[in-house]
């Protein structure tokens, strides 16, 4: 017998479901999305969340004590755990009037640029891996963290969950040699910086797949609310540090970078520029600290004995910029010794709302390299 | 910025017949023209808060309260906290996704872990919870599978 076929048929196609995640490397934990394609195409995508969710803010709740939840703060965004505690910190200080030493309110600075540096050149590393660039860049980034997160042991006596802070001022104080060990950082890492920048900036492949893909316009970015380094990367010079001046940041001398276009090569600029910036300020930082007492008497306090700390009845909302955008705690006091209500507002979080904006009618290939330049952790991101 | 208390005379002169109460610094609006006067102060060139950083709900037993912080990125001021009461059984709130999308993700974790229901949420679902789940974790009510136990006995 012989099959002809009689006439061609029109090539028929349909829309593919794919479910990306949780196991896949380039989502940087489990997360998920669910994409919907045309061809390579994305024309719906809707992220899934809450494969890592613990419910810290009823475990906070359930603590016997404020301080219990500072080690679990280390644990939301667990790359930089040193400006989670911080955040924490402050809106503890809020809640209960808190006042913290000079030496201490430098030492947190000092703190939370270093962690703004460890995040910046993860960040820049992972997305690379993200690209293709298979460990080159990774590596070069964290032989660097190394050197920084080797100081952070050295005084906290972890290197990833710092456990540092207290309210009214830190846990210990700095080791003897820690300024002369953070300046040598600081006069080595711009020369790191430029390596990276030379290495990769103007790299062929990495423009080709970075500009023009993911643009956030400025309208939709305040709208959404997004922060960090994304918000700027669209040209929004918003920046916490500036605007609210917390601790003692409207001291120091530090511009703004903001970006043009607001697409994923603005956004990787934008962790470069902004490193720098960090470089002054914790120049200036370790120019300025004074001696004196790293925590208040009332923070020794409540530090040596945490379940006779009572705050209070009220509420407060403290921010700060942390690295990934705005990280606030809010906290209702009922004057007990535990907080009634403990809600973490997470960058990482509230910056996946325009996941699906940015990624429609690109390429699935892009969808992975704009989640990278989102830099989200899903410690932050399910709590 | 304008003090917390001038806010709410510029909201009662706008919309006359509400009845706005201070507390501490915060402002707490009736539910029902909340939209309204979100609408309002997202718009009204004196405010532009164009920036709602956190929404999150909270349980006291009695009632629940939804906990809204405001700022404005024109300005660079804020914050301004709102905050809508409503009651444990319906818990029905008006959605401000339409108004800020930062709302979105936000809006759909207090409805998950706190239960209120949000009205004109375009996609409300439970976003860290898995379907299915039934009760609302951060309720004070939600007992837990390990409540039984006391620190102390660790």
């Amino acid at each position: 017998m012989e099959y002809t076929l009689k006439e061609t048929p029109a090539l028929e196609t349909q829309t593919l479901e794919v479910s990306l995640g949780p196991q896949h490397p380039s989502t940087h934990g489990v997360f998920r999305m669910d994409v919907v394609l045309d061809g390579e195409t994305i024309v719906k995508l809707k992220p899934v969340m809450g494969y890592l969710h613990r419910n810290h803010e009823k475990l906070a709740e359930n603590m016997t004590s404020y301080l219990a939840s500072m080690p679990y703060t280390d644990r939301l965004d667990y790359i930089c755990s040193m400006t989670n505690n911080f955040a924490y910190a402050l809106a503890v200080e809020k809640l209960a009037n808190l006042e913290v030493p000079e030496r201490a309110q430098y030492i947190r600075i000092i703190m939370a640029e270093l962690t703004r540096l460890v995040n910046h050149t993860l960040l820049i590393g992972f997305l690379l891996n993200d690209l293709g660039a298979f460990f080159t860049p990774i590596l070069y980034a964290f032989r660097e963290r190394e050197k920084i997160l080797d100081l952070f042991e050295d005084v906290a006596g972890s290197r990833m969950m710092c456990n540092y802070f207290r309210f009214g001022g830190l846990k210990v104080d700095v080791t003897s040699d820690f300024i002369p060990r953070v300046r040598q950082i600081i006069n080595k890492y711009p020369k790191f910086l430029d390596e990276f920048e030379k290495l990769l900036s103007e790299n062929e492949i990495l423009m080709a797949r970075c500009q023009n893909v993911g643009v956030l316009p400025k309208e939709l970015a305040i709208s959404a609310g997004v922060t960090g380094p994304m918000l700027r990367a669209s040209g929004v010079p918003y920046d916490i540090r500036k605007v609210d001046g917390y601790s003692i940041y409207n001291r120091f001398k530090f511009r703004v970078p903001i970006g043009e276009k607001g697409d994923v090569y603005d956004r990787y600029y934008m962790r470069l520029l902004e490193m720098r910036e960090s470089i002054k300020i914790l120049d200036q930082a370790i120019r300025e600290i004074p001696d004196g007492e790293y925590i208040s008497k009332i923070g020794a306090a409540g530090a040596r004995s945490p379940r006779t700390f009572k705050p209070p009845k009220g509420d407060a909302y403290g921010r700060i910029e942390a690295p990934k955008g705005e990280l606030g705690f809010y906290l209702v006091s009922d004057g007990t010794t535990k907080p009634y209500r403990y809600h973490v507002r997470s960058s990482s979080f509230i910056n996946l709302t325009i996941l699906e904006d940015m990624c429609l009618g690109h390429k699935i290939a892009d969808a992975i390299v704009i989640l990278g330049s989102i830099d989200i952790v899903l410690g932050e991101v399910d709590r | 910025m304008k003090t917390p208390t001038e806010i709410k005379q510029d909201i009662e002169t706008k919309f006359p017949g509400i009845q706005i109460t201070l507390e501490g610094a915060s402002l707490i609006v009736p539910k029902e023209r909340w939209s309204e006067i979100a609408k309002f102060l997202k718009n009204a060139s004196e405010y532009s808060f164009d920036f709602l950083s956190s929404v999150t709900g909270v349980d006291y037993k009695e009632y629940l309260e939804v906990v809204y912080h405001l700022y404005s990125m024109e300005k660079k001021e804020g914050p301004l906290t709102i905050k809508v009461r409503t009651d444990c059984e319906k818990s029905l709130v008006p959605s401000v996704t339409p108004i800020w999308r930062s709302a979105e993700f936000q809006e759909r974790e207090a409805y998950d872990l706190v239960g209120i229901h949000f009205m004109g949420h375009p996609d409300l679902r439970r976003i860290l919870m898995w379907e299915g789940f039934q009760h609302h974790p951060l309720r004070k009510d939600y007992v837990q599978d390990d409540q039984d136990r006391s620190v102390e006995q660790f």
